[in-house]
């Protein structure tokens, strides 16, 4: 009864099945840029999955990668910088009909969103977070970035960086009710289809790492795992990525991973002298915030009102000799 | 002022005749060592008195510690009680009569200037023979100095009579109070009873039992030793009423208003909000989120009203400030949101559980660029609930942040108002959710009004993705100049077109006259209490309180063009004029007078203290009256 009727919202029959019905404006990232990559594969992901456009909203902070949501037709929401994951969250809380998709750079996630990353794993809220890990702030041309590695160059640090780069996926699967990490290069599109594929029909807070170049300002810095495909460490388990025989002969560093081994999740994780691809961690025993905080039941007008009148019973004060029925207008 | 007999040589003495005093109106305090139940005695008090037809306000007494140690100055916890044969408005001036458990205690309010000389202390008298020297020696020390002090200190064997009935009567004591304090105001023993009844019952016949005895017997020692009577009569109050303190009233009209998401992050004094909505906002399908600091519980807000789900964020002065990027971004993308901040003292940490008015000017201007919001601030406890109410509305009407300025007096303070009666039109209709016609712009600005028809996620045919960039009608990034000049017009006309709907506020008093003391918020009370004494002596003297500070209503220019001299009186800093330094080109004046300034070129004055406690109506009075002597 009350702003929104979930009961009455309609369903649309599934009709949308062409790439161009998910496509918004034209994207306006530098030629090259791997922000294009990631976004072939959700306008993708979201044709095969048959998701009505509305029925999608991309939700994102301030930076290169950040205008992703301009880019798709569905719901965006191109707020602030740093913020969002808290804002998705608020749109999930009471909307579980919506699919929710986060995209964020690096910085929007590991410097300035920070407290919001490690708080959005432990709520858990369903929904799949892309960080477009380029290790180095686009938008603002050129700065440092927590992911930068030590040394790295840049116009506020023209000496070279000076701490070693922060490594988000053992961050990630530190925090308690972590439930779904997967990393991904941009540059290899099908397992990056087939990684945020995964995170999407998982049941719980999905967060995807996706390596991504950024040709403008940091035009060699993932060189060494372009150039050498043994510098890629493929994660395959029946419950996570399979590869096909093209790509298994390319990708020859493989090895065997059971997501549900967080342990070994970490270990792989640790190492960072090869960029690991695939599903590092999944569990979806994990409570979903959204779930556990959902209403019961439908509040009617009427329940409203009983609601109130007893809370006023509480606190009311009916002066001796005054007429103390409480009349109401309905 | 009463004369108390009893002194120290011949404790009890039985009376025989009674004194009955008739008053308009008296200020009683209880305290004690936190634990003491100084505060339930009091609230029955309280209630007991609303129930007889007074007016009354209360506010608790509440220690800077959380547990702090037995008999000290700074551990005083308890309550303040004022009751008259008027309808109340503000905690009034300096206490009558005072009950304190130890004299520690006590002079935690001697001390801060809480009592009117002569005021009458029932104290506590165990301390006299206690075991411990010092004890002995501090309170005989303090009793002397009180009564030196021409304080009317009488001594009330607590202790001893409630062992009469309890082994333990540090917990009994509070009903011993409240027995002696419905003697000594002639509060009706049937109600009374009832009441302490009420109280205990849900611990058991045998509780309830105890304390009735307990009462009765404070009652009867009242009767049989102390030589005077309070007759203070109803004010003929007997409509239905509630009493509650303003969080709570806050959290109710959140309730009330249909707002379904409450995020938040806790900071003094807005926390008890949480705390109560908490306990009942998912009987009706709501949700308390607390985020994981201010930042994330507005952004939590702003989605979840985005998807279509009002929502409120409530926090105090350092998570307002935190606060700030998104209220801008809600303005800039035109999702309605209400945002709740119950001032305490600032900057930085300030003063966490005092009160203080000093984030107006923060409210209307500390987002960078022009994001316009609605300002309104509660003046009284039952105006919290219906501000809530008022302010999803025109959130929701208008597309944009309302801010709601409460306070710690609010927040604090309890007083009875009319029991409100339930209206549909409270709760947010349901809002439109059926598939948009292809081509529905996002910011279809009207182009007089700016406003513009709303679309949420689920929409059919509605996609768009809005940004907090400057955009056009479809929300799509703008990149010529006019389009943000026409953005930036339309978030503007949109306030203009709510100040429309604006009534001029009520003068309080005649419409012209020499002075017209100009206020906002929660000193509503006090200010007008004191225009009216100074209206009472002859002088003319108006008040005006303004509930809606951004927009602003027309006619207040008219309102203060009547007046010879207007000036404005908060709970914030301002600079006094007679400072060696200050002159007219470097003089900050208090936040609603440099408004007021500014909008309407009048040359406002202001009288403004940053004391972390609300004005008393007498020192308000005192600063009219100064005033008055520049009028010629
Ligand atoms: C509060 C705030 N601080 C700073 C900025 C400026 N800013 C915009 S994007 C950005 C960093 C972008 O880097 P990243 O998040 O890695 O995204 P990328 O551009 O690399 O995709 C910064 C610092 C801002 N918009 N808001
Ligand atoms: S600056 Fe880098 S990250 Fe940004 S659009 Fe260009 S290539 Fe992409
Ligand atoms: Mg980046």
């Amino acid at each position: 009864m009350f702003g929104l009727d979930l009961e009455r919202l309609l369903d649309v029959e599934e009709e949308y099945r062409r790439l161009e019905d998910y496509q918004g404006g034209m994207p306006r990232w530098c030629s090259g840029c791997g922000d294009n990559a990631i976004l072939t594969a959700v306008q993708r992901l979201l044709r095969d999955e048959g998701i009505p456009p509305e029925k999608a909203v991309f939700v994102s902070g301030i930076g290169c990668s950040s205008r992703f949501p301009h880019y798709m037709n569905a719901y965006g929401f191109h707020g602030v910088h740093g913020r969002a994951l808290p804002i998705a969250q608020g749109i999930k809380i009471r909307r579980p009909d919506l699919h929710v998709f986060v995209n964020m750079g690096d910085g929007d996630c590991f410097s300035i969103g920070s407290a919001h990353w490690i708080h959005a794993i432990h709520y858990n809220m369903n929904m799949v977070a892309m960080v477009h890990d380029n290790r180095i702030y686009g938008l603002t041309k050129k700065q440092v970035s927590p992911t930068s590695p030590k040394g790295l160059k840049t116009n506020t640090t023209p000496y070279g960086s000076y701490i070693e780069g922060l490594n988000p996926l053992t961050v990630t699967l530190g925090v308690t009710n972590v439930s779904f990490v997967a990393q991904a290069v941009e540059w290899i599109p099908d397992l990056l289809y087939e990684v945020i594929r995964q995170a999407f029909h998982h049941h719980g807070f999905s967060f995807v790492r996706i390596l991504q170049r950024c040709p403008t300002y940091l035009p060699d810095i993932f060189d060494p795992f372009i150039n050498d495909p043994n510098n890629i460490l493929i994660l395959t388990h029946e419950n996570g990525l399979q590869l096909d025989d093209s790509l298994a002969r390319i990708y020859k560093n493989q090895i065997e991973h059971d997501p549900s081994d967080i342990h070994r999740a970490r270990e792989i994780a640790s190492d960072e002298s090869k960029a690991v691809v695939g599903i590092l961690y999944r569990n979806e025993n994990v409570d979903v915030y959204d779930e556990i905080r959902r209403p019961r039941r439908v509040t009617t007008l009427e329940m409203r009102k009983a609601v109130l009148e007893r809370e006023f019973d509480k606190f009311a004060v009916n002066p001796v000799g005054g007429d103390n029925h409480n009349e109401n207008d309905e | 002022m009463a004369e108390a007999t009893p002194t120290q040589h011949e404790p009890h003495p039985v009376v025989k005749e009674k004194k009955i005093i008739e008053l308009p109106e008296h200020i009683v305090e209880i305290v004690s060592d936190s634990g003491e139940g100084a505060q339930k005695a009091g609230q029955t008090f309280g209630a007991i008195s609303a129930k007889m037809g007074n007016g009354i306000w209360t506010v608790e007494i509440i220690p800077a510690e959380i547990q702090p140690p037995p008999r000290t100055i700074t551990g005083a916890s308890g309550i303040r009680i004022r009751l008259g044969s008027f309808y109340i408005t503000n905690v009034g001036d300096d206490a009558d009569l005072i009950v304190a458990f130890n004299e520690q205690v006590l002079l935690g309010r001697v001390d801060t200037g809480n009592l009117k000389p002569g005021a009458i202390i029932l104290l506590e008298n165990m301390w006299r023979t206690h075991k411990d020297p010092a004890i002995r020696e501090a309170y005989t020390k303090t009793y002397d100095r009180l009564v030196s002090e021409g304080y009317k200190v009488i001594e009330v064997p607590m202790e001893e009579e409630c062992l009469k009935y309890t082994i333990s009567p540090r917990r009994g004591k509070n009903m011993f109070v409240l027995g002696m304090l419905c003697n000594l105001y002639e509060r009706d023993l049937e109600l009374a009873r009832k009441e302490v009844y009420e109280l205990w019952i849900k611990k058991g016949e045998k509780v309830a039992d105890l304390n009735l005895k307990l009462f009765n017997a404070g009652y009867a020692w009242a009767e049989e030793h102390l030589d005077f009577k309070f007759r203070i009569p109803s004010a003929g109050i007997t409509e239905p009423q509630v009493v509650m303190n303003g969080n709570v009233a806050l959290a109710l009209g959140i309730i009330a208003s249909g707002m379904e998401v409450c995020a938040m992050y806790p900071i003094t004094p807005a926390t008890s909000a949480s705390h109560y909505l908490s306990e009942i906002f998912e009987h009706v399908g709501g949700i308390v989120h607390q985020a994981e600091d201010e930042i994330a519980a507005i952004g939590f807000a702003v989605g979840a009203s985005y998807a279509g789900k009002c929502a409120v964020t409530i926090t105090s002065g350092p998570g307002m400030s935190l606060k700030t990027e998104i209220i801008g971004l809600a303005s800039m993308i035109e999702v309605p949101l209400v945002v709740i901040n119950v001032q305490r003292g600032g900057p930085s940490t300030g003063l966490p559980t005092k009160v203080e008015q000093g984030d107006l000017l923060a409210a209307l201007f500390s987002t960078h660029g022009d994001a316009p919001k609605v300002v309104m601030a509660c003046s009284t406890i039952e105006d919290c609930f219906y501000s809530v109410i008022t302010a999803r509305k025109i959130a929701e009407t208008f597309r944009l942040p309302v801010i709601v300025l409460s306070d710690a007096n609010l927040a604090t303070g309890q007083q009875p108002f009319p029991r409100p009666r339930f209206s549909r039109d409270w709760v947010a209709p349901p809002i439109d959710q059926s598939p948009v016609p292809p081509g529905t712009k996002p910011y279809d600005w009207d182009p007089k009004t700016g406003l513009s028809r709303r679309i949420i996620p689920g929409q059919p045919n509605g996609m768009y993705s809005l940004t907090g960039l400057a955009h056009d009608r479809e929300g799509k990034v703008a990149y010529e100049p006019w389009i943000n000049q026409e953005g930036a017009r339309s978030r503007s006309m949109k306030l203009a077109a709510f100040q429309k709907t604006l009534k001029p506020p009520k003068v309080f008093g005649d419409p012209e006259g020499d002075l017209l003391i100009v206020g906002w918020g929660s000193t509503k009370g006090a200010i007008e209490e004191a225009v009216t004494r100074v209206r009472e002596k002859g002088y003319r003297v108006s008040a005006l309180n303004i509930k809606f500070l951004q927009p602003m209503a027309s006619g207040i220019k008219e309102i203060l063009q009547r007046f010879k001299k207007v000036l404005c009186i908060e709970i914030n800093y301002s600079d006094d004029p007679g400072e060696e330094l200050i002159d007219e080109n470097n003089r900050r004046y208090s936040n609603l007078a440099w408004l007021l300034r500014a909008r309407f070129l009048i040359d406002v004055d202001s009288w403004s203290r940053v004391y972390g406690r609300p004005y008393k109506p007498g020192e308000i009075e005192q600063v009219i009256l100064e005033k008055l002597k520049e009028i010629k």
